[in-house]
């Protein structure tokens, strides 16, 4: 049985069922090995990207200039105008920052960073990704069948998403939600060994307080993946009977409710927020205290802010409903609830500017994405502020505001702390260096229009500009020059930010197979992964770490060499 | 401040802005403080050779205080913001004022459909006033309106009005405004609903009493009182229509 091999090479020191050879088929289709896994999901994941990306240039493309064909796609119906919004969404968020940060990052580095030569369900695991691949080929036939895919939104909300009478997308709306479950499926699978594999398999002497920030984050987000997505899978199944079956869970004419639908989804989509928020917080840590040479600040305060984090998150769902017809009394609640949650992440973001004091900062790659993580990310933190008021929420809803936040703290953790992530574990993984002049390029090539993209859209949505129409010259208080101006802007913003992908995909690809080979600790960082040769051998270690100290120790007093790894005996 | 961007045209708007302004001096005091301190240790911390850096665990209390004080004014102003939120959300949406007048405001794939009371200010009578795709209020006058849809969620906005609510087919929802300026001014679909959904406009006219009197006669002498017999009140979308 798995288990038992996994037990018994844990004690042996040795590697399990990595013994024999691997045709390409079980090395790259059939692996059982946690880092294969970690990067499918991370290749998938950017693969989804570039489809969502390109569906952000086909919308935008058509908002600056409507009326005019788009290079590379054509004329832009109502249509397909929902349908590319609504898959932008979903894929950027559920096939592209799940699969990445957690499912991704997760499986990397959990098992590689407490001392451990695989998951505890490695086959479960296997499962996991072959079922979110299928999700993903699911979501993308959704885009092929009759009337094209689905264009309710990424929230989806009935009646609109459970009639095919008011959707016209008999066939792309339910391939859409069976695309959903499958993928919650394929993460419920891979949370459940996450928490296993890092309570069960540490390394000897290893402590709850000596692991990794970014594996707590990790496991945390885990636990509220757990707890949060029962009610949407739930829900999904009851909107998919609806389609299919004329249920009426949610069709008033026959006794359902639409709101019940509106309190299913974003009990599970708040805390999602923080589901991929956290992991992307745990990998700027990492980076940071690497690249500053420094003990995290206040270790255990970022540990008791993230599980407030979590906790917290569970009762703010409501704040996307301020609008939305429920008791208005409900309001004043989610109101407290969604602004008390700025403390805890307020906290976060201190300690992480504190961890720079006294550092010796090296602007490194992927410092310089961990750095701008930090920058970004307290845009989408405090503007967050006026959408959690309520009495501003009532303007605000459903405006390019709602968009420009969100992304502002989307794109710092889907795009920036997943570069971060990858630029530093890139030596761990395939065994050689990025090129540093190219990251650079691409860094600031990123980040520069990003911004240029973003900033007009918080002043178009606080001048009423409203989400998900197609055409925004059919009304007056929005077709100011100015605000064409800006429209046009962000779109060629965006353009200029593809294109800046190019560099980083050539430089990512040439480095896999023709960059400087790197050794074991390219980075001189203290955490066990960098003890296992680059890139690792299927159980990791020959001989396993034992652990001796916290992951920070770096700059102590009195020693001479500034970093002291946790499993090097004193 | 965000009158700069956009008319505000009904007696509560101004509490909306002066809520947008509140935020944004507070918030944004902490935003450039952050990032001052943030770029600043950047600078000042960059690596130089044979320097190595201190050794901070963060349990030191003469740098936690620099966590900790800030941290205890973030919550003060939350609580400032939390208060000032509040009472403009009670003013919008807890409170309903006495109605001089009450219209009903129906939604459908993909139209906005209006019943003012007519002469008699009783809505669901033979004079009732129906129009598409445009609401004529009068100036000053503090309405009700009654929302609902007949088929999917809609959301009525009123950027000018800074009033937004959606409509969920099945339910009657209640709200009210008092227009202060007058003008004509973009009613939208804020909820995203079928292929239609950027198309789902109407104009909200505010007239002057005189103005919105003239409208008024002349649409009533025009109204059918076949229309009266009507079932706005009770929408039945049935699925499938």
């Amino acid at each position: 049985m798995a288990q038992h091999s996994h037990e018994a090479a844990h004690v042996a020191g040795a590697s399990h069922d990595a013994h024999h050879h691997q045709n390409w088929f079980q090395k790259y289709c059939w692996s059982t090995d946690h880092k294969m896994i970690g990067m499918q999901y991370m290749f998938t994941g950017m693969a989804m990207a570039l489809l969502g990306a390109f569906m952000a240039y086909v919308f935008r493309m058509q908002l600056a200039f409507p009326g005019h064909a788009v290079p590379g796609f054509g004329l832009v119906s109502p249509g397909q105008y929902n349908m590319l919004i609504t898959n932008h969404g979903s894929i950027m968020i559920f096939w592209v920052a799940m699969p990445v940060l957690i499912a991704g990052f997760g499986n990397f580095l959990i098992p590689l960073m407490i001392g451990a030569d695989d998951m505890v369900f490695p086959r479960l695991n296997r499962l996991s990704y072959q079922l979110f691949l299928l999700s993903a080929l699911v979501l993308i036939a959704s885009l092929f069948v009759q009337n094209g895919g689905f264009g309710g939104a990424w929230t989806a909300y009935p009646p609109l998403s459970a009639d095919k009478h008011y959707n016209l997308t008999p066939w792309g709306s339910s391939l859409w939600l069976i695309a959903v479950v499958l993928e919650f499926v394929a993460f419920l699978l891979g949370g459940i060994n996450f928490i296993v594999t890092s309570m069960n398999s540490r390394a000897p002497g290893m402590k709850a307080f000596d692991v990794p920030i970014v594996v707590w984050t990790i496991v945390i987000a885990s636990i509220l993946f757990l707890a949060s997505v029962g009610p949407l899978v739930a829900g999904a199944i009851m909107l998919l009977f609806d389609q299919l079956l004329g249920t009426s869970f949610f069709n008033p004419t026959r006794g359902g409710d639409p709101v019940l639908w509106q309190h299913l989804f974003w009990f599970f989509g708040h805390p999602e927020v923080y589901v991929v928020m956290l992991p992307a917080m745990g990998i700027v840590a990492e980076v940071m205290t690497v690249f500053a040479r420094k003990k995290l600040f206040a270790y255990k305060t970022v540990i008791y802010t993230i599980i407030a984090t979590g906790v917290l998150s569970f009762f703010v769902w409501a704040h996307h409903q301020f609008v939305a017809g429920i008791d208005p009394r409900m309001a004043n609640v989610f109101t407290v609830t969604t602004l008390l949650i700025s403390i805890p992440v307020a906290e976060m973001c201190f300690v992480y500017i504190a961890t720079l004091y006294g550092g010796s900062i090296r602007l490194t790659t992927p410092m310089l994405w961990a750095l701008a993580f930090i920058a970004e990310f307290l845009i989408g933190g405090v503007t967050g502020i006026y959408l959690g008021s309520s009495g501003l929420d009532v303007f605000f809803h459903d405006t390019y505001f709602v968009v420009a936040h969100f992304h502002y703290t989307f794109f710092p953790i889907a795009i920036i702390a997943v570069m971060s992530g990858v630029t530093f574990w890139f030596p761990k993984m395939f065994g050689r260096q990025l090129n540093e002049f190219w990251g650079k390029v691409h860094f600031w090539g990123t980040i520069i229009p990003f911004n240029g993209i973003f900033i007009p859209l918080f002043i178009l949505g606080a001048a009423g500009e409203h989400r998900r129409i197609f055409d925004y010259s059919n009304f007056e208080h929005m077709s100011k020059p100015w605000m064409i101006d800006m429209r046009i802007a962000a779109t060629v913003s965006l353009v200029v930010m593809l294109a800046f992908q190019i560099p980083f995909l050539i430089n990512f690809v040439w480095s896999m197979f023709k960059g400087p080979k790197v050794g074991k600790n390219p980075w001189n960082a203290n955490t066990l992964e960098w003890t296992a040769d680059s890139p690792p051998p299927h159980g990791n270690w020959a001989v396993m770490p034992e652990v001796h100290r916290g992951p920070y120790e770096y700059s102590v007093p009195g020693r001479e060499r500034d970093f002291w790894p946790q499993d090097e005996k004193v | 401040m965000l009158d700069h961007l956009i008319a505000s045209a009904a007696s509560f708007s101004g509490d909306v802005d002066g809520l947008f302004v509140l935020i944004t001096v507070l918030v944004g005091v902490w935003f450039i403080a952050a990032e001052a301190m943030f770029f600043w240790l950047i600078f000042r911390f960059r690596a130089k050779d044979g320097e190595k850096a201190q050794y901070v665990t963060g349990k030191e209390k003469h740098l936690k205080k620099w966590i900790n004080i800030p941290h205890a004014l973030v919550l003060v102003c939350d609580v400032v913001i939390i208060v000032a939120a509040i009472r403009v959300w009670v003013t919008i949406k807890q409170t309903l004022p006495p109605a001089d007048r009450t219209v009903r405001v129906v939604a459908q794939q993909w139209a906005w459909t209006f019943a003012d009371p007519g002469p008699d200010q009783k809505l669901d009578t033979p004079d009732d006033i129906r129009t598409t795709d445009e609401l004529h209020v009068e100036v000053g006058k503090t309405y009700h309106f009654l929302l609902e849809s007949k088929d999917v969620v809609h959301s009525f906005f009123v950027p000018a009005f800074r009033l937004k609510q959606d409509a969920d087919p099945g339910r009657i929802y209640t709200g009210w405004f008092k227009p202060t300026k007058t003008g004509s001014y973009d009613i939208l679909c804020a909820e995203i609903c079928g292929i239609g959904h950027g198309v789902m406009g109407a104009l909200l006219v505010v007239d002057t009493p005189e103005a919105f009197q003239a409208w008024e006669q002349a649409h009533a002498a025009e109204t059918p009182a076949e229309a009266a017999s009507a079932t706005e009140s009770t929408p039945a979308p049935a699925a499938g229509q």
